[in-house]
């Protein structure tokens, strides 16, 4: 049988996963303001993963996608690094320029999210490679210890009811 | 016996971390403060970013966090690997 938590875990997941995740990815974009960043935002978004899991005991059929966002992420810190190889590797060549990410500060201020240069990009890289990353090893690791039921499985069993 | 070997060893091994804790130097003050200096003054300037932590980072120490982001990924490679699914093509397990 498909693994599901009471009417009452479901709905409390419900509510809470939406606040989780954007306590995430607001660690992740102020990565350059305040505590956190790439690694710790990532991981918040995980634990939503964890919680739907938990109380839905599947998430359909998107681990592929998963791993293709995961692929992404790094793909994308790593372009971003080798955009500056200019002068060297990992160099912030978008500091101060203007424009988006180029915002200067000077002293002591109150944090502007438009600063940072790469390292505001290099966090949103980060973050979506870490919360696909782990996300992905919930997943395979729930389905080994049967949490999760197969996919392949239900779909069949649920085709068979749909046909019967 | 055994309680004197360990009695013995909890006692050498504490005795080394008390001679460390008292010869330690005081805090906020380390032997090489050239680099520390650097860091904080001229994080703002180079990188325009407040967060001295995150500009040393994905800056100055960029190829450590590619590092980090690569055994990520390698890590998540390694359990799709080991816990994948072992499926004949008939769908029976194996």
């Amino acid at each position: 049988m498909n693994w599901k938590m009471s009417r009452i875990v479901r709905t409390v997941t419900d509510f809470l996963v939406v606040p989780i995740v954007i306590f995430g990815i607001y660690l992740i974009l102020h990565g350059h303001l305040t505590p956190g960043g790439g690694f710790q935002g990532g991981a918040v978004v995980a634990s939503a993963t964890a919680l739907l899991i938990i109380a839905y005991g599947t998430l359909g059929r998107h681990k592929k996608d998963l791993s293709t966002i995961e692929a992404i992420g790094l793909i994308l810190f790593i372009s971003i690094a080798l955009l500056g190889i200019g002068s060297t590797m990992f160099y912030n060549f978008l500091a101060g320029t203007g424009g988006m990410f180029g915002g200067t500060v000077e002293g002591i201020n109150s944090g502007y999210i438009n600063t940072g240069g790469t390292v505001t990009l290099m966090n949103l890289a980060v973050g979506i490679e870490v919360s696909a990353a782990l996300s992905l090893i919930l997943w395979m690791m729930s389905k080994e210890t049967g949490i999760m039921k197969p996919e392949k499985k239900t779909s069949k069993t649920e085709s068979k009811e749909v046909e019967n | 016996m055994k309680k004197a070997i360990a009695i013995l060893a909890f006692l050498i091994i504490f005795a080394f971390l008390i001679l460390g804790a008292v010869e330690m130097r005081p805090f906020g003050e380390p032997e090489q403060e050239d680099m520390d200096d650097y860091f904080l003054g001229d994080s703002q300037p180079h990188n325009q970013v407040n967060n001295v932590v995150t500009a040393v980072l994905f800056d100055y120490r960029g190829l450590d966090t590619l590092g980090e982001a690569t055994i990520l990924f390698s890590a998540v490679v390694g359990v799709l690997t080991v816990l994948r699914e072992t499926q004949k093509k008939g769908g029976e397990d194996v």
